[in-house]
């Protein structure tokens, strides 16, 4: 029998994150297919009781709660003990979290003090006649493996994106308190806060319906010979904006940058998606400029709907791998597109 | 004030990205088909985590860089010969499978140990740098766990930035979610930082710091220690390329405005 731990961390209101609800819902499933063993529900933050109400009624045998002001910041060294403590009270065999980079900073280090294991990026979860099994991806999301493991405890970090988040209703949780013992005297990093662009620049927006990939033709000589890198940032940002987009780049644009190049301005190496960047998960997706065989096209692995926009119609970034290629000028094709996306915000 | 580091990377060697990788079953687990001579590179990540390792070895007087690296010894030869060039180190290696599919825990282990084995390795100085990420398992968890071993309990990942203030404590920012990055203060050695990709382009080689490298870097590939990997307790039950290839449909004779609306109905309307 399986004891399943889901180990969420609060939000700064006290509110349990997305992220949070999708992993329910997985280990939910999990259990199901299970039928039987335990499911828990362990939250830690500064402020819990908001969460604990939110996720009282989503059939958990045990809710624990720890709560301290230490746990407000995201910070190893207080993070691994209190999470620690959850899975020492729960007595979980398996902890399914979700793979925030709260806890991704954290969870493998906790895995290795109880002498479990752990997966990360997990992409599914299930159970077959009691055995449970994950699938994850490997060597940058080209290739798929679905495996089993004898430790326990066994955590299992389930990306962000991957199940639709639990819709259960809320209640009032009376959670059962966990003290971790966390070193006060001995905490020695301080969370000074965070540094992101300012509003009008931030181009990376996870919760946005459509990934805007950009590539490096964005930068490349016209028809005229001139280079407008100047229209193509007006594009790209009006586009963003209108569409509320969250935009992606090609790693070879985002290099152009580091080597001091005039480029898109706005991009820096968190926007590179593939090989080496991320891959986001968005429903749709929309490719422009962009050149690559199939180790650059990782990075719109986990896109659904995939349209792109290239002068060559053997680009490999789309043929194979896009529903719709467009041939022709983006130049063009963005300007228009943002004229009528203006008119319809305006209508 | 600052003090000299002792500054350990840990990285390995990965399958060049522009080659096409599948995967073999075999009688001991997974890998890749041709593993053995596809070319390899050192870890796109753990390649940043060396670049900016040697940049603040050369910022602070008298700290030394490390390099520890687990990886079949005629594969980690290889790539030293280009990443000897590109930055002053001393090399640690293990000859072992640097296969994605072993487990991180193992590989920690491996790697915990043979940094204990440094003889003048001193806590109070230690900063240890790796890739927040493998190109090959991607799982992000072996630094935690080698830092867990080695009693680092102050750790960031994906780390794009470290910054030594005027008092020793050590300004650290890590990607977050939302292209944001969190602020951290450290008070200083010891720390565990995973890079992401920093700030610091690929250097240039420079061949006397290649040879330079080269003289401990070859007596340290014949004496490295062959590491086992067993995975034990992982099964795996499938390994599989993507099905991802789709049926593109190639739209060339429709007008930019056309295309535009297209593209806005469907954004809009799913159409």
């Amino acid at each position: 029998m399986e004891t399943l731990l889901v180990l969420a961390h609060t939000e700064p209101d006290g509110s349990v994150a997305g992220a949070a609800l999708e992993t329910l819902t997985a280990a939910r499933q999990l259990h199901s297919a299970l039928s039987g063993g335990t499911l828990v529900v362990g939250l830690v933050g500064e402020s819990v009781q908001p969460a604990a109400n939110r996720l009282a009624g989503c059939g958990a045998a045990r809710l624990l709660a720890a709560s301290h002001p230490a746990l407000a910041q995201a910070r190893y060294s207080t993070d691994a003990p209190a999470a620690e403590a959850m899975a020492r009270a729960s007595q979980a065999s398996i902890v399914l979290a979700p793979a925030t980079s709260r806890w991704n900073r954290v969870l493998p280090g906790v895995a290795q003090r109880l002498g479990g294991r752990v997966d990360t990026h997990v992409a599914s979860v299930a159970a077959s006649e009691g055995a449970v099994s994950i699938s994850r991806w490997y060597y940058r999301q080209r290739m798929e493996a679905t495996l089993r493991r004898s430790q326990r405890p066994w955590f299992i970090l389930i990306d962000p994106g991957v199940y639709a988040p639990w819709q259960g209703q809320p209640g009032a949780a009376n959670a059962e308190p966990v003290t971790p013992q966390l070193p006060e005297n001995l905490i020695r990093t301080e969370v000074l806060g965070f540094r992101e662009p300012a509003i009008e620049a931030r181009t990376i927006r996870p919760e946005a319906d459509v990934l805007l990939v950009a590539g490096a033709g964005w930068t490349k000589k016209q028809g005229d010979g001139q280079s407008k890198v100047k229209d193509a940032e007006k594009l790209i940002l009006g586009f963003l904006k209108l569409a509320r987009a969250s935009l992606g780049s090609t790693k070879s644009l985002v290099d152009l940058s580091g080597e001091g190049q005039a480029v898109l301005s706005f991009l820096t190496h968190l926007n590179q998606v593939g090989q080496t960047g991320s891959t986001p998960r968005h429903p749709k997706g929309l490719a422009t400029c962009c050149h690559g065989e199939e180790p650059h096209t990782v990075g719109w692995r986990f896109i659904h709907e995939r349209r792109a926009i290239n002068l060559d119609p053997n680009c490999g970034w789309a043929r194979g791998k896009a529903d719709v290629l467009y041939v022709a000028d983006a130049f063009v094709v963005m300007a228009k597109a943002n004229e009528l996306l203006a008119q319809a915000g305006a209508s | 004030m600052s003090c000299a580091y002792q500054i350990v990377v840990c990285g390995s060697v990965v399958p060049d990205p522009l080659q096409t990788l599948e995967p073999l079953n075999g009688p001991s687990g997974p890998g890749l088909r041709n593993e053995g001579l596809l070319p390899a590179v050192l870890d796109p990540w753990a390649s940043h985590a060396l670049y900016e390792a040697a940049n603040l070895a050369r910022k602070t007087p008298s700290s030394k860089v490390w390099l520890v690296s687990l990886g079949p010894r005629a594969k980690l030869q290889q790539v030293m010969m280009t990443v000897a060039q590109k930055a002053p180190f001393e090399l640690l290696a293990l000859d072992g499978s640097a296969g994605g599919f072993t487990d991180s825990a193992e590989t920690a282990a491996l790697l915990a140990d043979a940094i204990r084995s440094i003889p003048t390795l001193d806590q109070s100085r230690l900063l240890l740098f790796g890739g927040w990420e493998s190109a090959s398992r991607g799982a992000g968890a072996t630094l935690q766990m080698l830092g867990e071993q080695l009693g680092i309990t102050d750790q960031f990942q994906g780390v794009d930035e470290l910054t030594v203030n005027p008092d020793g404590s050590l300004e650290i920012l890590e990607r977050v979610e939302g292209g944001k990055h969190q602020v951290s203060c450290c008070a200083g050695p010891p720390a565990l930082l995973g890079w992401a990709t920093g700030n610091l382009p690929e250097p240039r080689n420079n061949p006397q710091v290649g040879m330079l490298n080269m003289r401990t870097v070859m007596p340290a590939l014949q004496r490295a220690k062959p590491a086992r990997l067993a995975s034990d307790g992982l099964t795996y039950s499938i390994v599989s390329l993507p099905k991802q290839s789709r049926e593109t449909r190639i739209v060339k004779d429709k007008t930019p405005d056309d295309i535009a609306r297209e593209i806005v109905d469907w954004l809009r309307n799913g159409k």
